[in-house]
């Protein structure tokens, strides 16, 4: 692992242990997300990528183990403390979390009516380049409620992208959407790429849009990397777990009770790299 | 040795409850504390108070309770007139009746049904709209946009409710003697201002405040359980249904303790 000081890393996850109650979902997870670059976690449902991508933003208390953002170990870090590494980042939720009680522009405009001292026109213009980036320019009135489940989403990106954050979450950006509007979404993480250069993690199931966004992929199966590295690097990978998800190859039947409770405690020993 | 471990099992029962009781109560404390921290402290340390969701949570819980809460108190001054002239009829004492009700509304029922009214409207809607949330992810959202839940969602209900309990309950007590004075004057020979007169010579203000002073307190305690049941909510829309009935339920029973603990307090300050 690399000197977390070091400004190579935006994110550097050393040793991540997390557990709910007492099942422990990450069994600690060793990676760098490297500045500037997109960063895919991929892996099936249950997998723990989700409370990776949880945990990454302090919504989830890690066990033990380091998470290094911007040069601080945000893991052993107070609410008040983390709060101030949350405002240079941003996530979209995977239902996109709008606030059903305000308008689409109201919503973008909240961490910056929170946080900033600007002007009320000056919010106003921000909020407005901030849907345009997103193409969303002409919903700032509309509420969320009267939005498509894709423009929900491009309104949720808008909002994460509204203080101007160095790294960008993304929580299944295109679960539930149709490919149409999905390829939409992959399209607009790729602009966002481009225009600026921001350090995204984006975590995924979908695997053509993996392929298509990824700077790096990391498969997480059942609370462990099986794998880490760039697209050529994860189509060529020999690893049972990856070759099965990539090749669309469904999970034994389970008719033992044993081996299914096996299953959902996660034998490490079978998957491990 | 079956019969010994049943012997255990109970009072490793009534413990696990009891601690689990204790631990509710706890959590009801943090959150009343943390928003009087924010109401009270954070502003003076330039932290913002977010005045207009205070504003729009009084509306909803105050202004929108009137109609029902004038409705309710209005027919109970009424019927406490009705029942109170059953026995003072039989005394020859009629002109009591204003006394009797007036007491009775001022001191237990203009609060308590007031709160009453305030759980089934609002304190079941906190739940559901903090329980909605938790389950759309907005909580979470707001954390990750460096925005307390507690200041943005509880506390504004707090001072909604600090504000709007007294007042309500204010109103509810003078519905409550309107309606006692229908039957003053339609059944016990009173006019309107003989009756409102024999109300004023029967009541102290200790009556009004102690009864006021109790409306804030079961505001304190309808927020902070509508507001904790919600923040418990757990993943799906039937968890949403399941906290808001728990925190109608509890709400009522607490009350009632709240109600119980300082009538009995404010007898043995004031026994005359």
């Amino acid at each position: 692992m690399s000197d977390p000081g070091e400004t190579e890393a935006a994110i550097s996850i050393v040793n991540l242990r997390v557990s709910y109650g007492d099942r422990e979902i990450l069994h600690g997870i060793s990676f760098d997300v490297r500045r500037g670059e997109t960063m895919v976690i991929l892996g099936g449902s249950g997998s723990g990528k989700s409370t990776l991508l949880r945990t990454l933003v302090g919504l989830e208390k890690p066990t033990s183990g380091e998470v290094w953002i911007g040069g601080v170990d945000t893991a052993k870090m107070s609410e008040s403390e983390m709060d101030a590494i949350r405002k240079k980042m941003g996530m979209s939720f995977q239902g996109s979390a709008l606030f059903g009680s305000m308008t689409v522009g109201e919503n973008v405009a909240l961490p910056l009516r929170e946080h900033t001292d600007l002007e009320d026109s000056t919010i106003e213009i921000m909020t407005r380049i901030k849907l345009g980036q997103v193409g969303m320019g002409n919903y700032e009135d509309y509420m969320p409620s009267q939005l498509s489940g894709g423009m929900k989403k491009r309104a949720a990106v808008a909002r994460a992208m509204a203080m101007d954050p160095e790294i960008l979450f993304f929580d299944e950006p295109s679960a539930g959407l149709d490919p149409i509007i999905a390829a939409g979404l992959d399209e607009l993480i790729l602009d966002l790429k481009k225009a600026y250069a921001i350090t995204m993690v984006v975590v995924t199931h979908e695997l053509a849009s993996a392929f298509l966004i990824a700077d790096r992929l990391v498969y997480v199966d059942r609370g462990h990397i099986v794998a880490l590295g760039t697209k050529e690097e994860f189509m060529a990978s020999t690893h049972p777990r990856v070759r099965q998800f990539l090749d669309r190859v469904p999970e034994p039947e389970v008719t033992d009770e044993l081996d299914y409770l096996q299953m959902l405690m996660g034998d490490h020993k079978t998957t491990r790299n | 040795m079956k019969f010994q471990g049943r012997l255990e099992a109970i009072p490793r029962a009534v413990g696990a409850s009891a601690i689990d009781g204790v631990a509710y109560v706890g959590g009801l404390a943090s959150l009343a504390g943390q928003s009087a921290y924010i109401i009270f402290i954070a502003p003076f340390r330039g932290q913002r108070l977010h005045l207009h969701r205070a504003f729009h949570q009084a509306m909803a819980v105050g202004v929108g309770a009137i109609p029902i809460v004038s409705l309710i108190t209005f027919f109970v001054g009424l019927i406490m007139a009705l029942q109170s002239a059953y026995e003072l009829r039989r005394l020859g004492a009629m002109q009591f009746v204003a006394g009797a009700v007036a007491v009775s509304i001022l001191r237990e029922l203009g609060p308590l049904l007031t709160a009453i009214v305030v759980i089934g409207r609002s304190g079941s809607a906190f739940a559901a709209e903090i329980g909605t949330k938790k389950v759309t992810e907005e909580v979470d959202a707001l954390r990750t946009m460096a925005i307390n839940p507690v200041a943005f969602l509880v506390a504004p209900k707090f001072l909604a409710m600090l504000v709007m309990m007294p007042c309500l309950t204010t109103w509810a007590d003078f519905m409550g003697i309107v309606g006692g004075s229908v039957f003053g004057v339609t059944g016990a020979g009173f006019t309107i201002g003989s009756y409102f007169e024999s109300t004023r010579n029967a009541i102290f203000v200790r009556d009004i405040y102690s009864g006021l002073i109790k409306s804030v307190l079961f505001g304190l305690v309808i927020t902070a359980v509508g507001c904790k049941e919600g923040f418990s909510t757990g993943a799906g829309a039937e968890e949403v249904g399941r906290s808001t009935t728990a925190a109608v339920v509890t709400s009522i029973a607490l009350v009632i303790v709240v109600d119980l603990v300082f009538t009995a307090l404010f007898y043995v300050i004031n026994p005359s």
